[in-house]
């Protein structure tokens, strides 16, 4: 009964941040502050389930299994990235030099530096 | 007992999470929002094949909730490099 409540509580828990994270996503209404809903839905919402899942399988299967630490794992590992690059590539589409900030150190921000060799425009062909 | 509440519950709130991310995908304000809501999208998938494992005590759902992780990572990598550069393998 008790590992019942246990596994219950971490679906709510999981299925509430799932569905405020996706809610964010309509609901923000900056590009850049839109990118910060869905990673609670990542790590708190699927991880919530999955939790839920492990514990399933150890409480009331023949035989426990941590599969389901994978892909928390895989999901961990990988929202930053993605959520890195769309930042990048939002940053390349619509930022300009006079609404960034100042970066601290030499440095200048990587997207809006040019390459000094950039090789030349491909000819497009066309049949 | 209460865990097949707790199930149908989770059930509800991703289907609806899922819902509202092809609303963005279909009226999105940019390409970077299609963008992160398709990941989203990906991220409600793993969560509902998980639930659907679980629901059904079968072990299969877990190789293709894997697959469809690795898959979204990939083809949010494949997009955003395509916003950055307009050309995915140079």
């Amino acid at each position: 009964m008790v590992m019942e409540i246990i596994i219950a509580a971490f679906l709510v828990i999981g299925g509430v941040f799932g569905l405020v994270g996706n809610y964010g996503l309509i609901k923000l209404d900056h590009p850049m502050a839109r990118l910060h809903a869905p990673t609670k839905a990542t790590t708190l919402g699927v991880g919530g389930v999955l939790i839920a899942s492990m514990i399933y399988s150890f409480a009331f299967e023949a035989e426990g299994s941590l599969h389901e630490l994978l892909i928390t794992l895989f999901l961990f590992i990988t929202a930053p990235i993605t959520a890195n690059f769309i930042s990048k590539a939002y940053l390349h589409r619509h930022a300009h030099e006079e609404t960034l900030p100042e970066p601290n150190g030499d440095t200048n921000w990587a997207v809006l530096e040019r390459p000094e060799w950039s090789p030349e425009p491909e000819k497009t062909q066309e049949g | 007992m209460i865990i097949s509440y707790a199930l149908d519950f989770a059930f509800i709130c991703f289907g609806l999470g899922l819902l509202l991310t092809l609303y963005r995908v279909i009226f999105a304000p940019g390409v970077g929002d299609r963008v992160l809501a398709l990941d989203t999208m990906v991220i409600n998938t793993i969560a509902i094949l998980a639930l659907q494992g679980m629901q059904q005590g079968t072990e299969i759902f877990f190789e293709a909730a894997m697959v469809v992780a690795m898959l979204g990572f990939v083809g949010t990598v494949a997009y955003a490099r395509f916003m950055l550069r307009g050309n995915i393998i140079e």
